[in-house]
């Protein structure tokens, strides 16, 4: 198959633009794969193992711009490369956004818009410490999207904005509501009086969606990048968040979504949390550690238990009562359930749960291990059901698509569901696998049209598997540009058993796979 | 001190993925969008020295940004550049930009020196000219290097007249030839027998009219003059027509008194007939303004850029006398009728010696009659203006801008922080026939080219 190059000396343009490119050349006829990168030293590395990377590649520098397909022939590479030329010509015109302000730097950006507080920023990596570093100087609190950061520079971000009163969520944040509104992948929500902070970004989606859709309100979300619960970092973040929600007098009710904190960061969390006069509710995903000497803590084993603690909290009830609408909630999906299983044959057997949200694989691995046995993954919980190749799954397996080895050189799976569907469809054609479970993540930032893009592969996965059940939880609110409610009519017609969160989405998945 | 951002309006400056901004427009937060570009060079160990430096270089850039600010040019006199050039020799003739020799000289530096040997008697013909200009015998410098600054291909020798610019605050002089007027003219490397006529009559009728009227004032302040010209319609690089005038009316009454009525008439009718007579003051008062900013430890102030139609040069106030070039790019430009881009030469002329004293391109938007050359509206200089903010130190005391409500133009361009933003100084100019001997075929922009710009932050990271 030839693979052809195409090398733009000095031509700029950020990553998302670049992998979103990269996606229009892959929807070409006749094109297998492609990559349109900066010719960085690591990206060259990464595009090395899918045979992409040319000679002419080779040879450019960190500020070239490289395109490279693999094509059929001769002609659809041809074709492509000029197709790329065009896009990547027609972006670079000054975007005219009427109404809106454009500024050259971070300086500029000051002082053109008095009482500017925030820097939202989601550059290369690379840059994206500087340009923090800058915003902080300037007084700005920043978030910080931006992965592969290095962890050094977190570090020295996070202790000038713990000096200056700043806050720094991220890098790697992929979710903050501040004042209401969304930043980054984020949900349209109530508002009201539940904080929130931590770590997972999908987390506090979820947990957001749901303290919103029960009728309770949110009053902010603070992200503070996957890393700040290590203990290099010391949750920095996490304890200027609590810090900013124990003083905000809107909030009554305060919540920490998070994996398991390190043991330094998890000590100097409860210390903090001990000295805060208003209920907190924690979420250590994969851990049941209770802290009974602390009188404000409410420990919850997974985020929709988060979601209602803090809900039920923050009316002032009990709660104890959580335990009691959980259960009752499971047995309203009895009915369900049992016309899924109605459906099974004896070769029925496995799981297949293909994820864009690593916090939703990890808590389903936590919560269907124990009713399933060993679950294989690219996020196992023990090392040895690590999949060898996490593009072939086998047995009962739960996959995380957002992983890095997915991701490079394509957008998100939250927002490009290309490869996903590509898996569903594969995994429709075993017919041992009974069951996919899915996450749909909606709200800013992730696909805007998840049921038009999926339809079809639904579809067609039932025709090829009749026995087979798909599962899929749905992470958003009516208010979402996407709007929840009437995506999950429509996946219900299709016949997919959709739900409201990754709880009980992993639960139902339990129950149609449990042998009897 | 508390973190009132949950109390405040939330206000976003959004650099990256455009579409974050947009769901922030769509739920009403007030957002700027910043364009963000990688920085043109350097790595993280080079940018992370720089930063460490940050506060004493930023401490240096003030103070050569204040040596520029407080700078007073006077025009003063007049003299021959063999009496007044420091360095000046008969066998030497200066040129436009950095460094070059006769084997890598464009077309138009060619026929101007071609023109400037016959001037000087030295060559009776254009091929005597050549032959002679590729002996050795003749020693090529710029003119920076020299005191002096010349628009395009800025040949200055021996028995040239140059105009005297004192920076009183400081003491230093810079010098500059008469402008010759548009058409065939040596600076654009024309050298038929009515050009070296014409430079012969402004040596021996126009030079002794202004001399003696220029003595008559005793100075003239071309500082002052210049804020007036911005004001007037002028960014004192392609728009000369206010400078012009405001000149004019200056000298007019003092060479009348001074000469005699046949070439007062003549002198004034020449210099009311060329719109760009007040370009070579505007640079002589620029490098006079400039040249104290130089020598400062740490700084990485660039106090000049020019080209010499092959190569573009800066120099930068902690990194000595040297320069930093690369390939010279070719002006994006309006043509005259008959010519196009394939006939242009690459960017030449010290000229740009106004951009780096905050004029020129830095202050088009005070010059809304040419704007055709950056887009064709108001908006659009505005724009180019607003954008060498980001790169440079200050703002200009003196200089200011009616249309940006008299802000001062953006004056002294920092090496770091076009490093770092990769915006290239925005420079307005002419655009000279690469052949010899056919002049000027057009006006346009052109954005300084990222080489020289590069070699200089290599040598200053080491520097620091």
């Amino acid at each position: 198959m030839p693979v052809k190059t195409l090398i733009k000396k000095g031509l700029y343009f950020d990553s998302v633009s670049l992998m979103r490119i990269a996606q229009k050349l892959n929807s070409l006829p006749g094109i297998s794969d492609s990559a349109v990168i900066m010719a960085t030293k690591e990206n060259k590395n990464i595009i090395s193992s899918s045979g992409l990377l040319s000679e002419e590649i080779k040879k450019a520098s960190d500020n070239d711009l490289a395109v490279a397909v693999k094509a059929d022939s001769e002609k659809s590479a041809v074709q492509a490369l000029s197709e790329a030329e065009k896009l990547l010509s027609g972006k670079k015109e000054n975007k005219e956004i009427s109404g809106s302000l454009r500024a050259c730097d971070i300086s500029q950006a000051v002082s053109m818009s008095q009482g500017l507080n925030l820097a939202l920023i989601s550059v290369n990596g690379r840059y994206a410490a500087d340009i923090a570093k800058e915003a902080l100087e300037k007084g700005l609190n920043t978030m910080i999207f931006s992965d592969n950061v290095p962890l050094e520079k977190e570090i020295e971000l996070k202790k000038i904005g713990a000096k200056k009163n700043l806050l720094v969520m991220g890098p790697d944040c992929g979710t903050a509501i501040i004042n209401g509104a969304p930043l980054g992948f984020a949900n349209k929500v109530n508002s009201g009086s539940i904080g929130v902070v931590g770590p997972s970004g999908t987390g506090i989606q979820e947990f957001t969606c749901a303290v919103s859709n029960l009728g309770a309100g949110i009053s902010q979300a603070v992200g503070t990048g996957t890393r700040d619960v290590k203990d290099e970092v010391g949750a920095l973040t996490t304890i200027e968040g609590l810090k900013m929600l124990s003083q905000d007098p809107r909030t009554r009710v305060i919540a920490i979504v998070s994996k398991p904190p390190q043991k330094k960061s998890l000590e100097k969390i409860i210390s903090f949390v001990k000295k805060i006069k208003k209920p907190v509710v924690t979420v250590f995903l994969g851990s049941s550690q209770e802290y009974p000497s602390v009188k404000n803590i409410h420990t919850a084993k997974n985020l929709y238990e988060a979601a209602l603690k803090a809900y039920i909290l923050s009316k002032g009830e009990n709660p104890h009562l959580v335990k009691e609408r959980m259960y009752n909630e499971k047995i309203a999906l009895a009915e369900r359930i049992k016309k899924e299983k109605a459906k099974k044959r004896e070769y029925s057997k496995y799981l297949r749960g293909l994820f864009s949200g690593g916090t939703f694989a990890s808590q389903a691995l936590y919560l269907l291990q124990p009713v399933l046995g060993p679950i294989y993954s690219n996020i196992p919980l023990s090392p040895e059901f690590k999949l060898k190749n996490s593009m072939k799954l086998e047995k009962n397996s739960i996959i995380d698509l957002g992983e890095d080895e997915f991701t490079f050189g394509r957008p998100h799976p939250m927002i490009d569901y290309s490869l996903r569907k590509k898996m569903i469809a594969a995994q429709a054609l075993n017919k041992d696998v009974s069951v996919i479970l899915l996450d749909i993540v909606l709200g800013y930032g992730s696909n805007m049209n998840p049921l038009a893009e999926l339809s079809d592969t639904l579809k067609e996965a039932f025709k090829a598997n009749p026995s087979l059940s798909i599962i899929a939880a749905v992470t958003g609110t009516d208010m979402d540009p996407q709007n929840k409610k009437e995506l999950m009519k429509a996946l219900e017609d299709t016949g997919v058993m959709a739900l409201e969160n990754n709880y009980a989405a992993a639960f139902a998945a339990g129950e149609i796979l449990r042998k009897k | 001190m508390k973190n009132n951002l949950f109390e405040s309006k939330l206000k976003v400056a959004n650099i990256g993925m455009e579409s974050f901004a947009d769901s922030l427009a769509e739920n009403s937060v007030e957002t700027v969008r910043v364009d963000f570009t990688p920085p043109i060079c350097g790595d993280s160990s080079q940018w992370s020295s720089v930063y460490k430096k940050i506060s004493s270089i930023n401490k240096a850039n003030k103070i050569a940004s204040d040596r520029i600010l407080q700078a007073q040019p006077f025009l003063i006199g007049m003299g021959k550049a063999g009496d007044l050039v420091p360095g000046m020799k008969k066998n030497l003739i200066l040129h436009a930009g950095p460094p070059v020799s006769w084997d890598k000289m464009c077309g138009p530096m060619r026929g101007g020196v071609m023109a400037a040997l016959m001037y000087e008697g030295m060559a009776k013909n254009p091929q005597e000219a050549e032959k002679l200009a590729a002996s050795g015998k003749i020693k090529f410098e710029p003119c920076h290097d020299h005191s002096c600054v010349g628009p395009m291909a800025g040949i200055i020798s021996y028995s040239m007249p140059v105009f005297i610019v004192k920076n009183k605050k400081f003491g230093n002089r810079a010098y500059a030839t008469m402008n010759e007027g548009l058409g065939k003219v040596l600076r654009y490397g024309a050298y038929s027998p009515d050009v070296i006529e014409r430079l012969k009559w402004m040596e021996n009728v126009l030079y002794p009219v202004l001399k003696r009227a220029i003595s008559y004032l005793g100075e003239i302040d071309l500082k002052s003059m210049t804020a007036q010209a911005l004001h007037m319609g002028d960014e004192v690089h392609n728009r000369n027509r206010g400078g012009t005038s405001l000149l004019y009316r200056t000298l007019a009454p003092a060479v009348i008194k001074t000469s005699s009525q046949e070439e007062a008439a003549s002198a004034l009718e020449f210099i009311n007939k060329n719109d760009h007579f007040y370009l070579n003051l505007s640079m002589a008062m620029s490098k006079a303004s400039l040249d104290p900013a130089a020598g400062i430890k740490n700084s990485s102030l660039v106090y000049i850029m020019a080209r010499n139609g092959t190569e573009f040069g800066i120099k930068v106030s902690s990194l000595g006398n040297k320069w930093f070039t690369g390939p010279a790019p070719v002006p994006d430009a309006l043509f005259f009728a008959g010519y196009g881009k394939k006939d242009a030469n690459p960017d030449i002329g010290d000229s740009a010696i106004t951009e780096t004293n905050g004029l020129g391109g830095f202050a088009i938007a005070a010059a809304p009659a040419i704007v055709q050359f950056v887009g064709g509206s108001a908006k659009d200089s505005v724009k180019y203006t607003e954008k060498m903010y980001s790169i440079t130190c200050a703002q200009n005391n003196i200089y200011r801008i009616p249309a940006l409500d008299f802000k001062g133009t953006p004056t002294g361009i920092d090496l770091i922080k076009a490093a770092k933003t990769g915006i290239m100084p925005f420079i307005d100019t002419g655009v000279a026939h690469k052949e010899p001997g056919i002049g000027q075929v057009g006006a346009g922009v052109v954005a300084a080219p990222k080489e020289p710009f590069i070699a200089a932050f290599e040598a200053f990271v080491k520097s620091i």
